[in-house]
């Protein structure tokens, strides 16, 4: 987005639902639940939602997402949509809800996603369920999985500029690390390298602890114009930044298995902010298996290509070390379900600018950057948020 | 939930391919306004939206430009073939595609290496696979 936009709109509320294994809730109430906490976070009344986003659900047979949230929750918004750009889908909403805001289509955007993964259907369903991200017609005939889609970027990166297994399963631990830091993770216990390296493969190089979790979760905020958010009784977080980029939907037709679109939408969300890479205080990278942020951290700026091994394994991405990172535990360990995932993300984006977040708080961060990925790391988009509107 | 190995579907923008395969044969398009090489058979050229192609038959060589051994399978149909190689191909002639690579050393498979074409039968089909090269 032009530069022009850049600080007049801001998260004023955030929420997530009980997350984990949640038997006695539908992927509609854990919507709601989330909603319902953003909205009390913002201080905000429900007749005050005057537009509605949310994403896709691979767990409950609804058409017009959109339209069966807001009737679920008693809405009748003027703006409202479902938007499906697979695990890409939160941050483009905040993109969509700013570029409504400022036009005038809506002034308080609830933007909501969410699913019973863990509980609202068995785990083979939900693998099975998931392969229809691979081409029916010239992938699927192969038996290939999302994991093993990721694991040959894993082997290629690995291949090109030596990164490890070691590397990457430095990045499995040090989510954890940070999830235990988190009262609402999914995952509670700890791991050790050993445990990652030892756990049972899925699709080589990638074992278990490489692979996102399945939860039941649902996440939530709310979207309000820079002005509005000043005398709401949450600290604002201003959007200052945010671009995205788009390149394939299929591995098999990535322009390359090494470069992707995060650089491309990293450098609009930089223009657009007015800052560089070096400024960013916090960052949440999409970590669906453990490859992803560290190609993420690369092409985002923060190291060199091949870097990103070394920065996780000595400690650089840790809370304390130069840049954290995941610092809710990701979706390795904090929860996935759904575009629920990467919009927690920006949840805890919101909550780092705001501060006291006792042993996980990153002590001072003024910047956070947050980056959602869909597909097959097909559909990129960058967001910046400060504490600052400028 | 199925045990047959997945059979390919035909469509209208690859009814050629899947009849060529049956007959042992890889079929490319090609760009007769830009002279591009796609995979994943369309309606126009990807690169110049020529609707000008032609189909020609693929020498049936490459090299792998990276793989994963799948050891926990992705359907219960291909839970029988674990462990099992899924790569990405590029062919001599340029495009890339996905692939099983096949043979006894399949799990020997490493980056780079040359793949020669093979075609296994799926129902009344029959599928482009590839095994490494010998010699």
């Amino acid at each position: 987005m032009n530069k022009s936009a850049s600080g007049r709109v801001a998260i004023v509320g955030v929420g997530e639902s009980d997350i984990g294994k949640v038997p006695h809730m539908t992927g509609l109430g854990l919507n709601a639940q989330a909603a319902k906490r953003a909205l009390d976070d913002a201080g905000l009344k429900v007749s005050d939602i005057d537009g509605v986003l949310t994403a896709y659900s691979f767990t409950e047979p609804y058409f017009m997402l959109g339209s069966v949230l807001c009737e679920y929750l008693g809405l009748k918004p003027r703006y409202n949509a479902s938007v499906v750009v697979g695990g890409g889908s939160p941050a483009v909403m905040l993109k969509h809800a700013t570029e409504a805001i400022l036009a005038g289509s809506a002034e308080t955007i609830l933007v909501c996603a969410g699913e019973n993964r863990a509980t609202g259907q068995s785990r083979d369903s939900a693998v099975s369920a998931l392969l229809a991200v691979g081409h029916p017609y010239f992938e699927q005939p192969y038996g290939g999985s999302i994991p093993g889609f990721y694991a040959m970027i894993a082997q290629r990166h690995m291949h090109v500029y030596g990164t490890t297994r070691d590397h990457l399963a430095h990045i499995a631990v040090n989510t954890r690390r940070h999830a235990l830091l988190h009262p609402n993770a999914h995952m509670k216990t700890p791991i050790t390298l050993q445990d990652v390296l030892s756990a049972k493969p899925i699709a080589d190089p990638l074992g278990m602890l490489d692979c996102c979790l399945i939860s039941d979760a649902g996440g939530a905020f709310i979207v309000t114009s820079a002005e509005r958010a000043k005398d709401l009784k949450s600290k604002p977080a201003y959007l200052l930044g945010i671009g995205e980029h788009h390149t394939h939907e299929h591995i098999m037709c990535a322009p390359s298995l090494t470069e992707f679109g995060a650089k491309e939408s990293g450098r609009r969300a930089y223009e657009m902010a007015g800052v560089k890479p070096s400024d960013i205080d916090v960052a949440q990278l999409y970590d669906c298996f453990s490859i992803v942020p560290l190609i993420e951290l690369e092409e985002l700026g923060f190291c060199e290509p091949g870097e990103g091994g070394a920065f996780f394994a000595d400690g650089r991405a840790s809370i304390g070390g130069k840049l954290p990172i995941n610092t809710h535990g990701g979706m390795l360990s904090h929860a996935h379900a759904g575009a629920a995932g990467g919009l927690f993300g920006i949840v805890e984006g919101v909550r780092q600018l705001r501060g006291g977040l006792g042993p996980r708080q990153v002590e001072g961060a003024e910047l956070a950057l947050v980056h959602n990925e869909g597909g097959i790391l097909s559909s990129h988009c960058t967001l910046i948020l400060g504490n600052q509107p400028n | 939930m199925t045990k047959e190995l997945p059979i390919p579907v035909t469509n209208a923008d690859s009814a050629a391919y899947w009849q060529a395969a049956k007959n042992n044969k890889l079929m490319l398009r090609r760009c007769n306004a830009c002279g591009e090489v796609h995979f994943m058979p369309r309606y126009l050229c990807p690169t110049c939206w020529s609707e000008d192609l032609e189909w020609f038959e693929a020498r049936g060589k490459g090299k792998v430009h990276s793989f994963s051994i799948i050891r926990r399978a992705s359907s219960a149909a291909y839970a029988t073939r674990v462990p099992y190689v899924v790569a990405l191909i590029d062919l001599d002639e340029g495009p890339r595609m996905m692939s099983n690579i096949v043979g006894p050393d399949a799990l020997d498979i490493a980056i780079g290496d040359a793949v020669t074409l093979e075609f296994e039968e799926r129902g009344d089909a029959k599928l482009p696979q590839f095994a490494r090269a010998r010699g």
